[in-house]
Protein backbone atom coordinates (compact mmCIF):
# COMPACT_ATOMS: atom_id res chain seq x y z
CA UNK A 1 0.00 0.00 0.00
CA UNK A 2 1.47 3.65 -0.49
CA UNK A 3 -0.02 5.76 1.54
CA UNK A 4 0.01 10.18 1.80
CA UNK A 5 0.71 10.44 6.28
CA UNK A 6 -0.37 14.28 7.27
CA UNK A 7 0.45 14.36 10.54
CA UNK A 8 0.70 17.00 13.70
CA UNK A 9 4.70 17.92 14.46
CA UNK A 10 5.49 20.38 16.91
CA UNK A 11 8.28 19.74 18.75
CA UNK A 12 7.62 21.06 22.73
CA UNK A 13 4.95 21.92 24.77
CA UNK A 14 5.35 25.80 23.86
CA UNK A 15 5.91 25.33 20.12
CA UNK A 16 3.57 25.72 17.68
CA UNK A 17 2.66 22.72 15.53
CA UNK A 18 1.61 22.39 12.25
CA UNK A 19 0.23 19.45 9.58
CA UNK A 20 3.40 17.47 7.98
CA UNK A 21 2.84 15.80 4.98
CA UNK A 22 4.98 12.29 4.61
CA UNK A 23 4.90 9.74 1.75
CA UNK A 24 4.87 6.02 2.70
CA UNK A 25 5.16 2.91 0.91
CA UNK A 26 5.38 -0.99 1.05
CA UNK A 27 2.95 -1.37 3.52
CA UNK A 28 1.18 -3.82 3.84
CA UNK A 29 -2.77 -4.32 5.02
CA UNK A 30 -1.57 -6.90 8.11
CA UNK A 31 0.20 -4.07 9.84
CA UNK A 32 -0.93 -2.45 12.75
CA UNK A 33 -1.44 1.75 12.42
CA UNK A 34 1.33 2.07 14.59
CA UNK A 35 3.71 -0.50 12.58
CA UNK A 36 3.28 1.69 9.57
CA UNK A 37 3.93 4.72 11.69
CA UNK A 38 7.10 2.70 12.93
CA UNK A 39 7.64 2.22 9.26
CA UNK A 40 7.25 5.67 8.81
CA UNK A 41 10.04 6.78 11.38
CA UNK A 42 12.64 4.02 10.45
CA UNK A 43 12.64 6.62 7.03
CA UNK A 44 13.00 9.47 8.99
CA UNK A 45 15.56 8.23 10.93
CA UNK A 46 17.73 7.48 7.75
CA UNK A 47 16.84 10.51 6.33
CA UNK A 48 18.37 12.15 9.79
CA UNK A 49 15.22 13.52 10.35
CA UNK A 50 13.58 13.74 13.80
CA UNK A 51 10.64 10.77 14.36
CA UNK A 52 7.40 11.36 14.70
CA UNK A 53 6.49 11.12 18.89
CA UNK A 54 3.38 8.84 19.70
CA UNK A 55 2.61 7.02 22.55
CA UNK A 56 2.70 3.46 22.64
CA UNK A 57 3.08 0.28 25.27
CA UNK A 58 1.51 -2.84 25.14
CA UNK A 59 0.07 -2.79 21.24
CA UNK A 60 -2.19 -5.74 22.70
CA UNK A 61 -5.46 -3.10 23.04
CA UNK A 62 -5.05 -3.35 27.04
CA UNK A 63 -3.29 -0.55 27.82
CA UNK A 64 -4.52 2.55 26.88
CA UNK A 65 -1.26 4.25 26.02
CA UNK A 66 -2.10 4.69 22.12
CA UNK A 67 -3.32 7.88 21.75
CA UNK A 68 -4.43 9.30 17.94
CA UNK A 69 -6.80 11.15 16.40
CA UNK A 70 -7.21 9.29 12.31
CA UNK A 71 -9.40 11.29 9.61
CA UNK A 72 -10.94 12.93 13.17
CA UNK A 73 -12.11 9.90 14.89
CA UNK A 74 -10.33 8.75 17.94
CA UNK A 75 -8.33 5.48 17.27
CA UNK A 76 -9.41 5.72 13.91
CA UNK A 77 -12.24 4.24 11.54
CA UNK A 78 -13.23 0.67 13.72
CA UNK A 79 -13.95 0.29 17.35
CA UNK A 80 -10.83 -0.04 19.17
CA UNK A 81 -7.27 1.06 20.22
CA UNK A 82 -5.38 2.50 17.14
CA UNK A 83 -2.82 -0.56 18.25
CA UNK A 84 -5.05 -2.67 17.00
CA UNK A 85 -6.44 -0.88 13.83
CA UNK A 86 -5.24 -2.58 11.00
CA UNK A 87 -4.31 -0.79 7.83
CA UNK A 88 -6.63 -2.95 6.02
CA UNK A 89 -9.21 -0.57 7.64
CA UNK A 90 -7.58 1.58 4.67
CA UNK A 91 -7.47 1.73 1.06
CA UNK A 92 -4.10 2.18 -1.03
CA UNK A 93 -3.63 5.34 -1.56
CA UNK A 94 -5.67 6.82 0.99
CA UNK A 95 -4.43 10.15 2.88
CA UNK A 96 -4.56 9.72 6.45
CA UNK A 97 -5.01 12.66 8.54
CA UNK A 98 -3.11 11.88 12.18
CA UNK A 99 -3.72 14.35 15.29
CA UNK A 100 -3.03 14.02 18.89
CA UNK A 101 -6.18 14.15 21.62
CA UNK A 102 -7.25 17.49 21.74
CA UNK A 103 -8.16 19.18 25.23
CA UNK A 104 -7.34 21.96 27.29
CA UNK A 105 -6.56 19.19 29.74
CA UNK A 106 -4.49 16.92 27.40
CA UNK A 107 -1.45 19.27 26.63
CA UNK A 108 0.80 18.16 23.64
CA UNK A 109 4.15 16.88 25.05
CA UNK A 110 5.21 16.45 21.29
CA UNK A 111 4.06 15.91 18.10
CA UNK A 112 1.19 13.14 18.63
CA UNK A 113 2.17 12.50 22.52
CA UNK A 114 -0.68 14.45 25.30
CA UNK A 115 0.06 14.55 28.52
CA UNK A 116 -3.02 12.70 30.45
CA UNK A 117 -2.11 12.93 34.35
CA UNK A 118 -5.29 14.71 34.39
CA UNK A 119 -6.67 11.52 34.50
CA UNK A 120 -3.99 10.07 37.11
CA UNK A 121 -5.14 12.94 39.44
CA UNK A 122 -8.76 11.90 38.93
CA UNK A 123 -8.05 8.57 40.05
CA UNK A 124 -6.22 9.90 43.04
CA UNK A 125 -9.36 11.93 44.22
CA UNK A 126 -11.12 9.06 44.76
CA UNK A 127 -10.68 6.01 42.71
CA UNK A 128 -10.42 3.21 45.05
CA UNK A 129 -11.01 1.62 48.13
CA UNK A 130 -10.21 2.32 51.30
CA UNK A 131 -9.83 -1.19 52.90
CA UNK A 132 -6.83 -2.92 53.47
CA UNK A 133 -6.20 -5.28 51.07
CA UNK A 134 -3.42 -7.64 50.87
CA UNK A 135 -3.84 -11.38 49.88
CA UNK A 136 -6.64 -12.39 47.76
CA UNK A 137 -9.87 -12.88 50.13
CA UNK A 138 -12.16 -15.95 50.51
CA UNK A 139 -14.28 -15.50 47.17
CA UNK A 140 -17.67 -15.93 49.31
CA UNK A 141 -16.85 -14.22 52.32
CA UNK A 142 -18.88 -10.70 50.43
CA UNK A 143 -21.51 -11.97 47.89
CA UNK A 144 -21.68 -9.71 45.22
CA UNK A 145 -24.90 -10.38 42.86
CA UNK A 146 -24.77 -11.06 39.16
CA UNK A 147 -25.88 -8.09 37.56
CA UNK A 148 -24.11 -6.15 39.93
CA UNK A 149 -20.60 -7.94 39.25
CA UNK A 150 -21.27 -7.58 35.61
CA UNK A 151 -21.84 -3.92 35.54
CA UNK A 152 -18.58 -3.24 37.80
CA UNK A 153 -16.66 -5.34 35.12
CA UNK A 154 -18.22 -3.68 32.32
CA UNK A 155 -17.20 -0.44 34.15
CA UNK A 156 -13.77 -1.88 35.15
CA UNK A 157 -12.93 -2.04 31.31
CA UNK A 158 -11.91 1.34 30.75
CA UNK A 159 -7.91 1.72 29.92
CA UNK A 160 -8.10 5.52 30.54
CA UNK A 161 -6.90 6.04 27.12
CA UNK A 162 -8.92 9.38 26.93
CA UNK A 163 -10.94 8.84 23.60
CA UNK A 164 -13.19 9.31 25.36
CA UNK A 165 -12.59 13.17 25.77
CA UNK A 166 -10.72 13.17 22.46
CA UNK A 167 -14.14 12.93 20.37
CA UNK A 168 -16.05 15.04 23.14
CA UNK A 169 -17.07 18.60 21.24
CA UNK A 170 -16.66 19.78 24.71
CA UNK A 171 -13.40 18.01 25.86
CA UNK A 172 -14.92 16.52 29.00
CA UNK A 173 -14.07 13.48 30.79
CA UNK A 174 -17.61 12.38 32.19
CA UNK A 175 -17.07 8.72 30.66
CA UNK A 176 -13.93 7.95 32.09
CA UNK A 177 -15.09 9.39 35.19
CA UNK A 178 -17.99 7.46 35.63
CA UNK A 179 -16.26 4.40 34.06
CA UNK A 180 -14.30 4.40 37.19
CA UNK A 181 -17.03 5.93 39.79
CA UNK A 182 -19.56 3.03 38.70
CA UNK A 183 -17.15 0.32 38.92
CA UNK A 184 -16.19 0.76 42.23
CA UNK A 185 -19.69 2.34 43.36
CA UNK A 186 -21.60 -0.88 42.65
CA UNK A 187 -19.61 -3.36 44.56
CA UNK A 188 -19.72 -4.22 48.17
CA UNK A 189 -16.08 -3.08 48.70
CA UNK A 190 -16.44 0.41 46.77
CA UNK A 191 -19.46 1.03 48.92
CA UNK A 192 -18.23 3.36 52.31
CA UNK A 193 -16.89 5.36 49.88
CA UNK A 194 -19.52 5.84 47.37
CA UNK A 195 -20.47 9.10 48.57
CA UNK A 196 -17.28 10.60 48.69
CA UNK A 197 -15.91 9.03 45.94
CA UNK A 198 -18.03 10.69 43.13
CA UNK A 199 -18.18 14.37 44.51
CA UNK A 200 -14.40 14.38 44.92
CA UNK A 201 -13.96 12.74 41.65
CA UNK A 202 -16.22 15.13 39.68
CA UNK A 203 -14.68 17.81 41.74
CA UNK A 204 -11.12 17.06 40.40
CA UNK A 205 -12.71 16.13 36.87
CA UNK A 206 -13.90 19.80 37.09
CA UNK A 207 -10.78 21.17 38.21
CA UNK A 208 -8.59 19.82 35.76
CA UNK A 209 -10.40 22.00 32.98
CA UNK A 210 -12.37 19.17 31.33
CA UNK A 211 -15.64 20.74 30.08
CA UNK A 212 -19.16 19.60 30.74
CA UNK A 213 -21.26 16.81 28.86
CA UNK A 214 -23.79 17.85 26.86
CA UNK A 215 -25.15 14.11 26.06
CA UNK A 216 -23.50 14.64 22.62
CA UNK A 217 -22.92 10.73 22.48
CA UNK A 218 -19.76 10.86 20.78
CA UNK A 219 -17.26 9.37 23.42
CA UNK A 220 -18.94 6.27 24.03
CA UNK A 221 -18.45 5.93 20.15
CA UNK A 222 -15.25 6.57 20.32
CA UNK A 223 -14.22 3.75 23.65
CA UNK A 224 -12.65 1.34 22.63
CA UNK A 225 -13.96 -0.78 25.49
CA UNK A 226 -17.64 0.10 24.99
CA UNK A 227 -18.00 1.42 27.80
CA UNK A 228 -21.94 2.71 27.96
CA UNK A 229 -23.70 6.23 27.41
CA UNK A 230 -25.28 5.13 30.20
CA UNK A 231 -22.55 4.97 32.50
CA UNK A 232 -22.59 8.71 32.81
CA UNK A 233 -26.22 8.99 33.63
CA UNK A 234 -25.86 6.47 36.84
CA UNK A 235 -22.81 9.02 37.64
CA UNK A 236 -25.54 11.64 37.56
CA UNK A 237 -27.91 10.08 39.56
CA UNK A 238 -25.02 8.87 41.65
CA UNK A 239 -23.72 12.75 42.08
CA UNK A 240 -27.29 14.03 42.84
CA UNK A 241 -27.68 11.63 45.84
CA UNK A 242 -24.40 12.40 46.97
CA UNK A 243 -24.33 16.24 47.05
CA UNK A 244 -27.98 15.61 48.79
CA UNK A 245 -26.47 13.24 51.18
CA UNK A 246 -23.26 15.35 51.47
CA UNK A 247 -22.48 16.54 55.60
CA UNK B 1 -26.15 20.97 48.73
CA UNK B 2 -26.70 23.65 46.58
CA UNK B 3 -23.27 24.62 46.57
CA UNK B 4 -22.01 21.22 45.74
CA UNK B 5 -24.25 21.25 43.11
CA UNK B 6 -24.13 24.93 41.66
CA UNK B 7 -20.32 24.29 41.47
CA UNK B 8 -19.73 21.59 39.63
CA UNK B 9 -20.65 20.99 35.60
CA UNK B 10 -22.77 17.81 36.91
CA UNK B 11 -24.85 19.83 39.55
CA UNK B 12 -25.18 23.04 37.38
CA UNK B 13 -26.54 20.57 34.19
CA UNK B 14 -28.88 19.09 37.04
CA UNK B 15 -30.28 22.63 37.59
CA UNK B 16 -30.54 23.26 34.16
CA UNK B 17 -32.44 19.75 34.00
CA UNK B 18 -35.03 20.58 36.60
CA UNK B 19 -35.44 24.37 35.12
CA UNK B 20 -35.73 22.65 31.84
CA UNK B 21 -38.22 20.97 32.64
CA UNK B 22 -40.66 23.04 34.67
CA UNK B 23 -40.69 25.38 31.12
CA UNK B 24 -41.58 21.97 29.39
CA UNK B 25 -44.26 21.47 31.29
CA UNK B 26 -45.27 25.36 31.32
CA UNK B 27 -45.28 24.77 27.55
CA UNK B 28 -47.74 21.83 27.03
CA UNK B 29 -50.70 23.68 29.27
CA UNK B 30 -49.85 26.85 27.16
CA UNK B 31 -50.10 24.77 23.93
CA UNK B 32 -53.55 23.40 25.01
CA UNK B 33 -54.11 26.64 26.30
CA UNK B 34 -53.63 28.30 22.80
CA UNK B 35 -55.61 25.57 20.77
CA UNK B 36 -59.11 27.14 22.34
CA UNK B 37 -58.73 29.96 19.39
CA UNK B 38 -60.42 27.19 17.31
CA UNK B 39 -63.23 27.57 19.53
CA UNK B 40 -64.00 31.29 18.28
CA UNK B 41 -63.22 34.60 20.63
CA UNK B 42 -65.77 34.06 23.38
CA UNK B 43 -64.67 30.67 24.42
CA UNK B 44 -60.51 32.23 24.16
CA UNK B 45 -60.90 35.52 25.89
CA UNK B 46 -62.83 33.77 28.51
CA UNK B 47 -60.08 31.27 29.28
CA UNK B 48 -58.00 33.81 28.97
CA UNK B 49 -59.74 35.77 31.36
CA UNK B 50 -60.20 32.84 34.00
CA UNK B 51 -56.45 32.29 33.98
CA UNK B 52 -56.60 35.52 36.10
CA UNK B 53 -59.17 33.94 38.65
CA UNK B 54 -57.55 30.14 39.22
CA UNK B 55 -57.22 29.33 42.85
CA UNK B 56 -60.26 32.15 44.08
CA UNK B 57 -60.99 32.71 46.26
CA UNK B 58 -58.36 31.24 48.15
CA UNK B 59 -56.14 32.91 45.61
CA UNK B 60 -56.69 36.71 45.13
CA UNK B 61 -57.40 37.94 41.31
CA UNK B 62 -54.01 37.09 39.42
CA UNK B 63 -52.25 35.56 42.11
CA UNK B 64 -51.86 32.45 40.84
CA UNK B 65 -51.03 33.73 37.72
CA UNK B 66 -48.27 36.11 39.23
CA UNK B 67 -46.76 32.64 40.75
CA UNK B 68 -46.16 31.07 37.60
CA UNK B 69 -44.52 33.94 35.89
CA UNK B 70 -42.59 34.39 38.93
CA UNK B 71 -41.41 30.58 39.03
CA UNK B 72 -41.30 30.78 35.09
CA UNK B 73 -38.61 33.87 35.17
CA UNK B 74 -36.72 32.13 37.87
CA UNK B 75 -36.68 28.99 35.89
CA UNK B 76 -35.30 31.09 32.69
CA UNK B 77 -32.73 32.73 34.41
CA UNK B 78 -31.64 30.05 36.04
CA UNK B 79 -31.44 27.57 32.99
CA UNK B 80 -29.73 30.20 31.16
CA UNK B 81 -27.17 31.22 33.44
CA UNK B 82 -26.44 27.81 33.97
CA UNK B 83 -26.13 27.57 30.27
CA UNK B 84 -24.15 30.34 29.75
CA UNK B 85 -21.10 29.33 31.95
CA UNK B 86 -21.07 25.32 30.85
CA UNK B 87 -20.73 26.39 27.56
CA UNK B 88 -18.16 28.98 28.47
CA UNK B 89 -16.28 26.25 29.97
CA UNK B 90 -16.83 23.77 27.07
CA UNK B 91 -15.12 25.94 24.86
CA UNK B 92 -12.42 26.51 27.02
CA UNK B 93 -11.66 22.93 27.51
CA UNK B 94 -11.30 22.24 23.87
CA UNK B 95 -9.47 25.39 21.94
CA UNK B 96 -7.56 23.72 19.44
CA UNK B 97 -9.77 22.30 17.37
CA UNK B 98 -8.96 18.87 14.76
CA UNK B 99 -7.45 20.01 11.23
CA UNK B 100 -10.10 16.97 9.81
CA UNK B 101 -12.83 18.41 10.80
CA UNK B 102 -16.41 16.38 10.62
CA UNK B 103 -19.79 16.94 12.30
CA UNK B 104 -20.04 15.80 16.16
CA UNK B 105 -23.12 14.58 17.43
CA UNK B 106 -26.58 14.93 15.98
CA UNK B 107 -28.82 18.43 14.48
CA UNK B 108 -30.17 18.91 17.37
CA UNK B 109 -27.58 18.20 19.98
CA UNK B 110 -25.55 20.71 17.51
CA UNK B 111 -27.85 23.71 17.62
CA UNK B 112 -28.89 23.58 21.55
CA UNK B 113 -26.86 26.65 22.19
CA UNK B 114 -27.64 28.52 19.34
CA UNK B 115 -31.48 27.42 19.57
CA UNK B 116 -31.33 28.59 23.30
CA UNK B 117 -30.57 31.84 22.64
CA UNK B 118 -33.14 32.20 19.58
CA UNK B 119 -35.94 31.25 21.97
CA UNK B 120 -35.02 33.68 24.71
CA UNK B 121 -34.49 36.37 21.92
CA UNK B 122 -38.34 34.82 20.93
CA UNK B 123 -39.61 34.93 24.68
CA UNK B 124 -38.52 38.48 24.50
CA UNK B 125 -40.27 39.43 21.42
CA UNK B 126 -43.44 37.04 22.49
CA UNK B 127 -43.74 38.88 25.64
CA UNK B 128 -43.81 42.64 24.49
CA UNK B 129 -45.86 41.78 21.45
CA UNK B 130 -48.44 39.64 23.09
CA UNK B 131 -48.83 39.95 26.99
CA UNK B 132 -47.43 43.72 27.52
CA UNK B 133 -48.22 44.68 24.15
CA UNK B 134 -45.23 46.86 23.85
CA UNK B 135 -44.12 46.66 20.26
CA UNK B 136 -47.69 45.56 19.45
CA UNK B 137 -49.74 48.58 16.97
CA UNK B 138 -53.25 48.73 18.23
CA UNK B 139 -52.68 46.30 20.93
CA UNK B 140 -56.10 45.96 22.89
CA UNK B 141 -55.25 44.44 26.53
CA UNK B 142 -58.16 42.16 27.45
CA UNK B 143 -58.57 41.12 23.86
CA UNK B 144 -56.34 38.38 23.47
CA UNK B 145 -58.25 36.45 20.65
CA UNK B 146 -58.00 40.10 18.42
CA UNK B 147 -54.46 40.89 19.32
CA UNK B 148 -53.45 37.30 18.46
CA UNK B 149 -55.06 37.25 14.99
CA UNK B 150 -53.41 40.83 14.54
CA UNK B 151 -50.00 39.13 15.23
CA UNK B 152 -50.20 36.10 12.53
CA UNK B 153 -51.65 38.67 9.83
CA UNK B 154 -48.14 39.94 9.71
CA UNK B 155 -45.56 38.44 7.50
CA UNK B 156 -42.95 39.71 10.26
CA UNK B 157 -45.17 38.02 13.39
CA UNK B 158 -45.63 34.55 11.48
CA UNK B 159 -42.13 34.42 10.69
CA UNK B 160 -40.40 34.87 13.68
CA UNK B 161 -43.03 32.39 15.41
CA UNK B 162 -42.47 30.04 13.13
CA UNK B 163 -38.80 30.18 12.93
CA UNK B 164 -39.03 29.87 17.09
CA UNK B 165 -41.43 26.95 17.13
CA UNK B 166 -39.12 24.96 14.98
CA UNK B 167 -36.04 26.44 17.10
CA UNK B 168 -38.56 24.86 20.10
CA UNK B 169 -38.41 21.27 18.57
CA UNK B 170 -35.32 21.07 17.97
CA UNK B 171 -34.22 22.25 21.86
CA UNK B 172 -36.97 20.14 23.46
CA UNK B 173 -36.05 16.91 21.19
CA UNK B 174 -32.35 16.82 22.89
CA UNK B 175 -33.12 18.77 25.69
CA UNK B 176 -36.10 16.34 27.01
CA UNK B 177 -33.89 13.12 26.78
CA UNK B 178 -30.56 14.94 28.28
CA UNK B 179 -32.60 16.14 31.25
CA UNK B 180 -33.79 12.20 31.69
CA UNK B 181 -29.76 11.30 31.37
CA UNK B 182 -28.78 14.30 33.52
CA UNK B 183 -31.15 13.61 36.66
CA UNK B 184 -29.99 9.84 36.43
CA UNK B 185 -33.52 8.76 34.73
CA UNK B 186 -31.82 6.70 31.83
CA UNK B 187 -31.05 3.59 31.22
CA UNK B 188 -30.68 0.72 28.80
CA UNK B 189 -33.93 -0.73 29.25
CA UNK B 190 -35.75 2.80 29.51
CA UNK B 191 -34.09 4.63 25.93
CA UNK B 192 -36.41 3.89 23.94
CA UNK B 193 -39.06 5.10 25.69
CA UNK B 194 -37.42 8.16 26.78
CA UNK B 195 -36.18 9.20 23.23
CA UNK B 196 -39.83 8.55 21.49
CA UNK B 197 -41.14 10.64 24.33
CA UNK B 198 -38.62 13.42 23.55
CA UNK B 199 -39.82 12.84 19.93
CA UNK B 200 -43.07 12.81 20.51
CA UNK B 201 -43.14 16.24 23.13
CA UNK B 202 -41.28 17.72 20.39
CA UNK B 203 -43.49 17.17 17.80
CA UNK B 204 -46.71 17.58 19.61
CA UNK B 205 -45.38 20.77 21.33
CA UNK B 206 -44.45 22.26 17.37
CA UNK B 207 -47.58 21.26 15.83
CA UNK B 208 -49.49 22.77 18.26
CA UNK B 209 -48.25 26.23 18.51
CA UNK B 210 -47.62 26.07 14.34
CA UNK B 211 -51.59 25.23 14.34
CA UNK B 212 -52.48 29.05 15.66
CA UNK B 213 -50.52 30.85 12.84
CA UNK B 214 -51.60 28.29 10.21
CA UNK B 215 -55.02 28.78 11.33
CA UNK B 216 -55.37 32.24 11.22
CA UNK B 217 -53.24 32.62 7.80
CA UNK B 218 -55.96 29.62 6.54
CA UNK B 219 -58.31 31.78 7.68
CA UNK B 220 -59.85 29.31 10.10
CA UNK B 221 -59.30 31.84 12.76
CA UNK B 222 -59.89 35.42 12.14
Amino acid sequence: MRLTLRVWRQKNAGADGAMSTYEVDGISPDMSFLEMLDTLNEELILKGEDPVAFDHDCREGICGACSLVINGDAHGPERTTTCQLHMRSFEDGDTIDVEPWRAAAFPVVKDLVVDRSAFDRIIQAGGYITAPTGSAPEAHATPVPKPDADAAFEHAECIGCGACVAACPNGAAMLFTSAKVNHLGVLPQGAPERESRVLDMVAQMDAEGFGGCTLAGECATACPKGIPLFSITRMNREFVRAARKAR
Amino acid sequence: MTRTLWHSTVGKKAVMAVSGLIMLAYLVVHMFGNLKIFFGPDTFDAYAHWLRTIGEPFMHYEWTLWVVRVVLVAAVVAHATAAYQLSRRDLRARPDRYVHRRPRASYATRTMRWGGVILGLFLVWHLLDLTTGTVHAGFRPGHPYENVVATFSTWYGNAVYLLAMLALGLHVRHGFWSAAQTLGAGSRTRDRLLVTLANLLALVLTLGFIAVPVGVMTGLVS
